[in-house]
C-alpha cells in the first residue's frame, strides 16, 4: 500500500482547470521531489492533498494510506497525519506560537480519542523540536509568524511538522526566499524526521534544495501533469538544461 | 468567502444561549407600574432617610420630562414603563453568618453559573457581592476589608451606616437629568454596590459582584458607587448572566467611579445576559450609565468590558478627567450574533492638564447583528497638553452583519494630541485553513483566531476573569460546543 497515491486528478479553481490528469505514487520511507515551471500545478497540488476547499476536484482520486483523502475535512487530514509546510505561512495575532501548537497537539488528539497532552511533556517537546530547527526560543511567545523574518517562517513550519511528526509532509516551496544557512538549517530539520515510516513531497523550484534534502524520486510537472520522472540525477539536468528541452520533448 | 463557509459560520453563531432557566426564589414583586407613590414605596421599603426619598423623587419628576433617546443605532419596540414591575425582593432575608445559611436555590444558580462562592471565598480569594433582583443577599469577605478600612457593601447598607458618603458623591459623577435611563435609575434604583478605599489603602483583593435578573417582568435598576481615596488602588468585578426570558427585560444600571488624587480604580466588566433567540426575541436590553471621574490630580481610572450578551446595548463607560495629570482608559470587546445590537463605545473629556487617555475597542459581529461604536474625545480649553490615543477594529463573521464606527474629536486647546486608528476586516479564510491544516476543527479556529483578535482588551483582565471571558467568547461563537 502507498503512503499516497493519486490517480488521474483533474482539479480547477474558478472554472479554469489546473491539473489535468496527475498520477503520482510515494511509498512510506521515500522522498519525492516536484518540480516545474511557474503555473505548472505545484502549489495546486499541495493545496488539495491538504484539502484547501477553493480547489474544485472534477476527476480522479487522492489515496492516502489507501483511504480517499477527498473524503476527510482539512482536520480530519491532518489528524490522519497529513502535513502541509505553506508557502506563505499566515499571521494569527494575538494567537501564540505556544498557544496554538498547544492546541493543534491536542485537537489531533481529541480525534484520535486521546487525553490533552500533560503540559511537562509538552514543553519538553517544543524545546527539543526547536533545537532541531535552531528556532529562537523567543519566538515561541510571540504571535503565529507576526513580526516573524521569510526565513523565521519557514523553519517554523519545519518546527510545527516536528512537533506533530505527520506521517506524509508536503513541503510547497519551503526553500523560497532562503538564504543557504537558513536553507541548510531546514534540510537539517527535514533529514532528521526522515525515516521508514514516513514521507515527504518536496516542491521546489530550484534544484539547490535537492542538495541538502536528497530525494529517491524527481517528478518534472508541468501544465497540470507528471511529464517526467526519474532519480536524483534528473534535477540536476533541469537545473543545468532548465525546463524547456523537457516540454518541447513532452509536445513532441 | 464559499457557500459552505458562510453556512458553517452561519450555524456556529445561531447558538442557543447556555444559561437559560429561571429559579423560584418566591419573590416579593410589586405590581406594573411607576408613579410617585412607586418611588415612595421603594423608599419606604428601604428605610430610607428623607434626603433619599426626596433626591428619588426629583429625579422622577425630572424623568417624567424627558425623552427616551433615540440616536444610537438601535432598532426596538417602545418599551412600555408602566407594564414593568419597580420592586423585586426575595422573601428570605436573614442575617447570614455563613454560606451554610445560604437559601440552597440561590446556590444552586451560582452552582449552574459555574460561580461557587465557597470555591471563590477558598481558592480566589474574591469577595462576592450577590446580587440576585433587587436586594443583596450574601456578601463576604466583609471582615478582612473591615480591617484595612474598607467598605464593600450593598447600597442599601451604605445608605444606613455611611449616609454621609452617599449624600457627598452619589450623582456628582452622572447628575440626575444626565440622561433619560439615569433620571429613571436614580428615581427607582433597588440596589447595588457601595465601595469606599480609605486613603493609602491598596484593597487586598479583587471585589466582584454577580448580578443576575431572576424575577419575570422585573426592571433592574442597579445602583453603584465607588470611591477611592487619595493614594488608593481597587479592581472591582463585574459579572452578568440571565436565565432565558419570553419577554424582554429593561435593566438601566448608574454606575458612579470617583478617583481622588493619585487613586486609581479598575472596573472590569464581563456581560452576558440572555440576548434573545436567534430573532432577538426575549433578549435583555441593557442601557447603562457609567462614568468615572478622575477628580483627583494623576489619578487612573481604567474600564475593561467583554460584552457579549443582551439583545439591545446602550452603553458608553467614560471619564471625565479634571485633575492634572489624570489618565482613562478604555478597553472593550463586544461581541454580537444573530439579532443582537450593540452601540457602545466611550466619552474622555479632557479638562485637566497634561491627562491623558486611551481607547482600544474590538468589535465583533455576527450572524444579522450590529456593532456600532461610538466615541467622543474632547479637550476644553483648559486641558493643555492633553493625549487621547483610540484604536477601534471590527471584525465581521459572514457577511449578514455590520460593524459601524462613530468617533467624534472636539480639541479646544491647540496643544492637544489626538491619534485616532481604525479598521475593519473580515475574519480570513486562509487563517482559518491554517488551523484547520494544524488538526484544528473550524469552530476552534475561529474561537482561537477571536480570542487572539481581543487578547489586548482580555489581558487587562484579572486572570480568573481572563478565563471566564475567553470561555465566554468561545461559547458565544460556537454554538454548543464550548
Amino acid at each position: 500500500m502507498y503512503m499516497l497515491e493519486i490517480r488521474n486528478l483533474h482539479a480547477s479553481i474558478d472554472g479554469k482547470p489546473i491539473l489535468k490528469g496527475l498520477n503520482l505514487s510515494v511509498k512510506a520511507g521515500e522522498v519525492h521531489a516536484i518540480m516545474g515551471p511557474n503555473g505548472s500545478g505545484k502549489s495546486t497540488l499541495a493545496s488539495i492533498i491538504a484539502g484547501n476547499e477553493a480547489y474544485e476536484i472534477t476527476e480522479g482520486d487522492v489515496l492516502f494510506q489507501g483511504i480517499s483523502l477527498l473524503d476527510l475535512q482539512p482536520h480530519e487530514r491532518a489528524a490522519a497525519g497529513v502535513f502541509l509546510a505553506f508557502q506563505y505561512p499566515v499571521e494569527i495575532p494575538g494567537v501564540s506560537m505556544m498557544n496554538f501548537m498547544k492546541s493543534a497537539i491536542n485537537e489531533i488528539r481529541a480525534q484520535k480519542g486521546q487525553e490533552p497532552i500533560e503540559a511537562s511533556a509538552f514543553l519538553k517537546l517544543v524545546r527539543e523540536k526547536q533545537a532541531l530547527v535552531e528556532l529562537d526560543a523567543k519566538l515561541a511567545n510571540r504571535s503565529v509568524n507576526q513580526g516573524f523574518s521569510g526565513g523565521e517562517k519557514k523553519r517554523n513550519e519545519v518546527f510545527q511538522m516536528a512537533m506533530l511528526d505527520p506521517k506524509l509532509a508536503v513541503l510547497d516551496e519551503t526553500d523560497s526566499g532562503l538564504d543557504i544557512d537558513a536553507l541548510r538549517i531546514v534540510a537539517q530539520g527535514v533529514n532528521a524526521l526522515r525515516n521508514s515510516q514516513n514521507s515527504f513531497l518536496v516542491i521546489t523550484h530550484y534544484q539547490r534544495l535537492l542538495d541538502y534534502i536528497v530525494p529517491d524520486v524527481v517528478h518534472v510537472l508541468a501544465n497540470g501533469k507528471i511529464i517526467k520522472t526519474g532519480s536524483k540525477d534528473l534535477a540536476l539536468e533541469l537545473e543545468a538544461k532548465g525546463y524547456d528541452w523537457i516540454l518541447e520533448t513532452d509536445q513532441a | 468567502m464559499p457557500e459552505n463557509q458562510d453556512q458553517l459560520l452561519h450555524d456556529i453563531t445561531n447558538r442557543e444561549y447556555e444559561h437559560g432557566w429561571s429559579v423560584d426564589l418566591d419573590a416579593e414583586t410589586l405590581e406594573p407600574g411607576l408613579t410617585e407613590e412607586t418611588v415612595r414605596f421603594i423608599s419606604a421599603k428601604k428605610n430610607e432617610p428623607s434626603w433619599l426619598l426626596e433626591w428619588r423623587l426629583k429625579a422622577f419628576r425630572q424623568w417624567q420630562q424627558m425623552a427616551e433617546p433615540h440616536w444610537g443605532l438601535l432598532h426596538y419596540p417602545p418599551i412600555n414603563y408602566q407594564s414593568l414591575s419597580y420592586y423585586s425582593a426575595p422573601k428570605k432575608k436573614p442575617e447570614l453568618s455563613s454560606l451554610d445559611e445560604v437559601d440552597p436555590e440561590l446556590l444552586k444558580t451560582f452552582n449552574r453559573l459555574g460561580i461557587s462562592l465557597q470555591e471563590q471565598k477558598m481558592l480566589a480569594g474574591v469577595a462576592v457581592d450577590a446580587v440576585i433582583d433587587s436586594v443583596s443577599v450574601k456578601t463576604t469577605f466583609k471582615e478582612k476589608l473591615a480591617e484595612k478600612g474598607v467598605i464593600f457593601c450593598s447600597f442599601s447598607e451604605a445608605v444606613q451606616e455611611h449616609p454621609d458618603l452617599v449624600k457627598a458623591y452619589l450623582g456628582s459623577v452622572v447628575p440626575i437629568k444626565d440622561n433619560f435611563f439615569a433620571a429613571l435609575n436614580s428615581a427607582v434604583f433597588s440596589d447595588g454596590s457601595f465601595v469606599y478605599i480609605p486613603a493609602g489603602v491598596r484593597c487586598p483583593m479583587e471585589l466582584s459582584t454577580y448580578f443576575r435578573i431572576n424575577a419575570m417582568n422585573t426592571g433592574q435598576f442597579e445602583r453603584t458607587l465607588i470611591i477611592a481615596d487619595d493614594d488608593s488602588y481597587v479592581s472591582y468585578l463585574e459579572g452578568c448572566t440571565a436565565p432565558m426570558r419570553d419577554e424582554n427585560q429593561l435593566h438601566a444600571a448608574v454606575v458612579e467611579l470617583v478617583a481622588l488624587n493619585r487613586a486609581h480604580i479598575k472596573y472590569s466588566t464581563v456581560q452576558n445576559w440572555y440576548p434573545g433567540d436567534k430573532n432577538g426575541k426575549g433578549g435583555i436590553y441593557n442601557f447603562v450609565t457609567k462614568r468615572g471621574n478622575c477628580l483627583g490630580d494623576n489619578s487612573l481610572i481604567s474600564w475593561t468590558q467583554v460584552e457579549t450578551g443582551s439583545s439591545i446595548t446602550w452603553k458608553y463607560p467614560s471619564v471625565l478627567l479634571k485633575g492634572d495629570g489624570s489618565k482613562g482608559e478604555f478597553f472593550s470587546v463586544a461581541v454580537t450574533a444573530n439579532a443582537q445590537q450593540a452601540d457602545t463605545g466611550t466619552k474622555m473629556v479632557h479638562l485637566g492638564k497634561n491627562t491623558s487617555s486611551t481607547i482600544i475597542s474590538k468589535g465583533i459581529s455576527a450572524g444579522n447583528s450590529n456593532n456600532s461604536y461610538r466615541g467622543l474625545v474632547k479637550m476644553a480649553p483648559s486641558a493643555t497638553g492633553a493625549r487621547n490615543f483610540s484604536q477601534c477594529d471590527s471584525l465581521l463573521l459572514g457577511s449578514t452583519c455590520g460593524a459601524h464606527t462613530f468617533p467624534s474629536i472636539e480639541v479646544d486647546n491647540a496643544t492637544g494630541k489626538v491619534e485616532h486608528e481604525a479598521t475593519t476586516s473580515k475574519i480570513a479564510e486562509d487563517q482559518i485553513f491554517y488551523l484547520n491544516q494544524r488538526g484544528i476543527p473550524t469552530e476552534k479556529a475561529v474561537a482561537l483566531i477571536v480570542n487572539g483578535y481581543c487578547r489586548e482588551v482580555l489581558d487587562q483582565l484579572p486572570m480568573e476573569f481572563a478565563v471566564e471571558a475567553r470561555k465566554l467568547l468561545e461559547i458565544s461563537l460556537e454554538g454548543s460546543v464550548g
